[in-house]
């Protein structure tokens, strides 16, 4: 198939060439790099498909059903109930509370996204950066609680005054995440070792090495059994933004900034074009005279780095403890955000902020509609399914299949 | 069987590969579509094989239309292809490859009836004198052996047209020799032949019909007896010059010194065995050997990708090997790759960063670690300008050019800045004749402003056209360096492996 395209013309699709198989890392492609307009739909198939979820959940719409040839109107109504109460508390829970007297307290629930927001816009923008750079990292769970652990260490063993402490623990934090990342890191690029498996790995180790801390006299709270750390100094703590009334903290606006650290680094420096072009085509970037294995093992100390950070949004702002939980599942929600926004540090902040939003919403839909707080698992996951399945969007939204040629078998 | 094309369309978007073509092809005869890359050819062949639904058009067997949905239709009415890179199961025999997909079985264990194939292998090889083994595992065959498997794959299923895809591009000019022949005794045994090639020297050999596409169009036939130039402005659109205007050479100072080059691999395969030349400053020395000589493990060598394991070279008096690529490019290296979208390009970036590639971190595209937009599109612009990149935009992706101006982009990049040497492998690989002319045109400018140039390329033709001297390579050791004025049956005969010839060096 020797055949180029004439000047200036959109590559005409090429067969696929004999005893080449397609490259493995397809498949990661076509989820990291699903078109603007893909995303939008997934999240609106998916939240479709859970309001089918949820009129099947919901006992006054199975109650009509039966009846909906005799009495269609209240079938109607039933799913008029059902997913207006749900939208509405989703609405309420992560936006706006018009119920509520004050606006302040009128905007709590949108406050309260952002913070949900905080560790995921960090280690989104970690998983992304990654991503970019041809790394699938799925260790930022594990990243999370080591740099939590070095955070919360500075934070409650160390007594410094308020600025210094908050810095130091700050760093302490992204460096658990970077010594975290490093390690997959240099593995790869040493001995080739594959960062999924790796990372997937470490995440347990990390796990069990917080649990085996807390069980240390160190680790323990005075006058408590549970396994959790004293709480830290509030000298290491992010100060509130606007006061006691939100838990939104400086988290968020050191969130941003990494958020424009990372356009920078990515689109501006050399370092980033390295990243790139590494992502991009390996084999290029090493003709080209870039160390590959020093840019894996840079990029995994880069996205560590960022998930320590999402780890002191929580142990230095929202959880001043270390516990086995502290990671929430940050870790992996992460990695759908760094999807949604397609490793685009602007993107990542959106879709954390949408994250954020279900997160929050979720006490909301439980109380005012009566769902169980799953739902909100359930459009997450979704939203994943939809953008890993570009041909199944396509059929929804009866979209133009992509330009691919049969597979040649003559 | 007659096959006929009748106004076959096929349009990409706003692209039309394929304008309202013609094509009739004859049993025992021999018809050669020629054209540029990128003209239209493999379009028309998928089409044919029902890989591509036309827009327009249909295709007729024995003036009865037919409709094929894929490869197994076309072959089933007798039409079979040879693809350049061959479809075959490497681990597997001669005659599992060419059962495969035709199993016959036997008995009431439903055991494969490999016997049939083998029977089947050596009755078509005695016909035609192919002297294959059925029992041979493909991945031990040379690569003339393995397009004979797919040939009597092709007539094992009694094809009665045979699409032969730019099939000498892998072979030996001695191999080249003897496919031709094959194709004659299949022309004459009633077979139909479809060869497709950019090639004038084998369509001028073989062909009995000529026609010729360009831009999706066929724009003429012509006879065998056409000459070369005819053809080629025919399949270009304008008058080409098939010879490379270049002045004698002035050898100055020694450039390049390559002593002793040995390169082993993991499996302690020896890919380079004791290599010395040298190159001197303002000479092209081209080497000639079949792919897979060790070319490939030269070149990467001397860039710094691979280790060798033995004996050094030098440039310009400093050591190169043990050097790091990037500081073998700094010392004077400008590299253009066997395989550009692979190694030279990276087809997601624009234009104006595949541009930058080896240079974004120097002045003036970065300071402190920060890029320089304003200075990477200036650059980019220039490029364009100088090397006659045809795109709409240098922020357009690498990968939407076509073959020929990404490898302008290469040669751009590489060209950009004070080279003492420059390798170039296969630098005209699957370009279309515009382009050529255009790469081997630099190239010549390259030498002639006193950089030491060394061609890698399995054309014999370039070899010939652009070195000054011709050092041939066969597994893995220089056969000889010969004036590049040598017959090609001697340059032939060293490419297979005969010891070289004194008396011609």
């Amino acid at each position: 198939m020797s055949e180029a395209p004439a000047p200036g013309i959109a590559a005409e699709p090429q067969p696929p060439v004999a005893g080449e198989r397609p490259p493995a890392r397809s498949v990661m492609r076509q989820i990291t790099e699903s078109s603007a307009l893909l995303i939008a739909l997934a999240i609106i198939a998916s939240l479709i498909l859970s309001g089918v979820l949820i009129l099947i959940a919901d006992p006054e719409f199975r109650a009509a059903l039966p009846y909906f040839f005799s009495r269609p109107g209240d079938t109607f109504a039933a799913i008029g109930d059902a997913l207006g109460s749900a939208y509405s508390a989703i609405w309420q829970g992560a936006v706006y509370n018009g119920g509520a007297s004050t606006f302040a307290q009128k905007i709590a629930p949108f406050m309260q996204t952002l913070t949900a927001a905080t560790p995921l816009i960090f280690a989104g923008l970690g998983i992304g950066i990654g991503f970019r750079a041809g790394l699938f990292n799925i260790g930022a769970q594990g990243q999370i609680l080591m740099g939590a652990t070095l955070g919360a260490m500075v934070g409650f063993m160390w007594h410094l005054p308020f600025p210094l402490h908050l810095i130091v623990a700050v760093v302490g934090c992204a460096l658990g995440g970077a010594i975290w990342g490093f390690i997959p890191g240099i593995l790869k690029a040493k001995t080739g070792a594959h960062e999924v498996i790796v990372t997937i790995m470490l995440n347990y180790v990390a796990l069990n090495l917080v649990s085996y801390l807390l069980t240390l006299e160190a680790f323990q709270r005075p006058g408590s059994d549970n396994p959790q750390s004293p709480v830290m100094d509030s000298t290491a703590m992010y100060p509130k933004l606007f006061g006691d009334q939100y838990a939104l903290n400086l988290s968020f606006v050191l969130a941003l900034v990494a958020a424009v650290f990372a356009w920078w680094l990515m689109e501006r420096s050399t370092l980033g074009f390295q990243f790139r072009a590494v992502g991009a085509n390996p084999a290029a970037a090493r003709t080209a005279g870039m160390r590959v294995s020093r840019v894996t093992i840079l990029v995994m100390v880069v996205a560590g780095a960022m998930s320590g950070l999402a780890a002191s949004a929580q142990v230095l702002g929202t959880q001043p403890s270390l516990t086995v939980g502290i990671a929430g599942s940050i870790g992996f929600d992460a990695i759908t955000v760094a999807l949604l926004g397609m490793s685009r540090p602007f993107g990542i902040v959106l879709a954390a902020i949408l994250f954020g939003g279900l997160k929050a919403a979720g006490p909301t839909l439980q109380v005012n509609a009566g769902l169980p707080i799953d739902i909100v698992l359930v459009i997450q996951s979704l939203i994943v399914l939809f953008i890993a399945a570009p041909p199944l969007i396509r059929f929804l939204f009866r979209l133009p299949a992509p330009r691919v040629v049969k597979e040649v078998a003559a | 069987m007659k096959l006929e094309l009748r106004g076959i369309t096929k349009r990409f978007g706003d692209f039309t590969a394929n304008d309202s073509i013609d094509l009739l092809i004859e049993p025992g005869a021999v018809h050669a579509l020629l054209g540029e890359n990128g003209a239209g050819k493999s379009t028309l062949m998928n089409v044919l094989f029902g890989l591509y639904d036309p827009d327009g058009g249909e295709i007729l067997i024995d003036d009865k239309p037919v409709d094929f949905n894929g490869p197994g239709d076309a072959m089933a009415a007798g039409i079979a292809m040879v693809h350049q890179h061959f479809m075959l199961v490497h681990p597997f025999t001669v005659a599992e490859n060419v059962m495969l997909g035709h199993e016959q079985i036997n008995g009431p264990f439903r055991l494969l009836n490999i016997d049939a194939a083998r029977e089947k292998v050596r009755e078509i090889s005695a016909r035609f004198g192919f002297n294959i083994d059925p029992d041979a595992v493909i991945e031990d065959l040379p690569v003339g052996a393995q397009q004979r498997v797919e040939i009597i794959k092709a007539l094992s299923q009694r094809a009665e047209v045979l699409i032969l895809d730019e099939p000498t591009a892998v072979l030996t000019p001695q191999e080249t020799d003897e496919l031709l022949e094959i194709v004659r005794q299949l022309r004459d045994s009633g077979t139909a032949v479809v060869l497709i090639t950019h090639k004038l020297r084998e369509v001028k050999a073989i062909a009995d019909t000529i026609t010729v596409i360009r831009r999706g169009k066929v724009v003429g036939t012509a006879e065998p007896t056409a000459s070369q130039e005819e053809l080629a402005s025919l399949m270009v659109g304008r008058a080409v010059i098939m010879k490379v205007d270049k002045r004698p050479a002035t050898p100055a100072d020694v450039m390049l010194t390559v002593e002793g080059l040995t390169v082993v691999d993991d499996r302690g395969i020896k890919h380079l065995d004791d290599v010395s030349f040298e190159v001197r400053a303002g000479e092209i020395l081209a080497i000639a050997g079949v792919q897979g000589n060790g070319q490939t493990e030269l070149t990467e060598a001397l860039l710094g990708a691979t280790k060798p394991a033995a004996g050094k070279a030098t440039l310009d008096g400093k050591k190169i090997t043990g050097l790091s690529i990037s500081e073998v490019l700094e010392s004077g290296l400008g590299f253009v790759p066997e395989d550009r979208t692979e190694d030279g390009l990276i087809s997601t970036f624009t234009i104006y960063n595949n541009l930058i590639l080896d240079v974004y971190d120097k002045a003036p595209y970065s300071k402190a670690g920060a890029l320089k937009p304003a200075a990477i599109q200036e650059n980019a612009q220039r490029a364009v300008e100088q090397f006659d990149i045809r795109t709409p935009s240098a922020s357009m992706t690498a990968g939407s050019l076509s073959g020929g101006n990404q490898q302008k982009v290469v040669l751009a990049r590489e060209l950009s800045r004070p080279l003492k040497l420059l390798i170039a492998s296969n630098p005209t690989r699957g370009l279309d004749v515009g382009s050529i002319e255009f790469v081997h045109k630099r190239i010549i400018q390259e030498r002639d402003a006193g950089a030491a140039v060394l061609i890698v390329s399995a054309e014999l033709d370039e070899v010939v056209a652009l070195a000054d001297r011709i050092a041939v390579m066969y597994h893995g050791q220089i056969v000889g360096i010969v004036p590049p004025d040598t017959n090609r049956d001697t340059l032939g005969l060293m490419m297979a492996g005969a010891h070289k010839m004194e008396d011609a060096a």
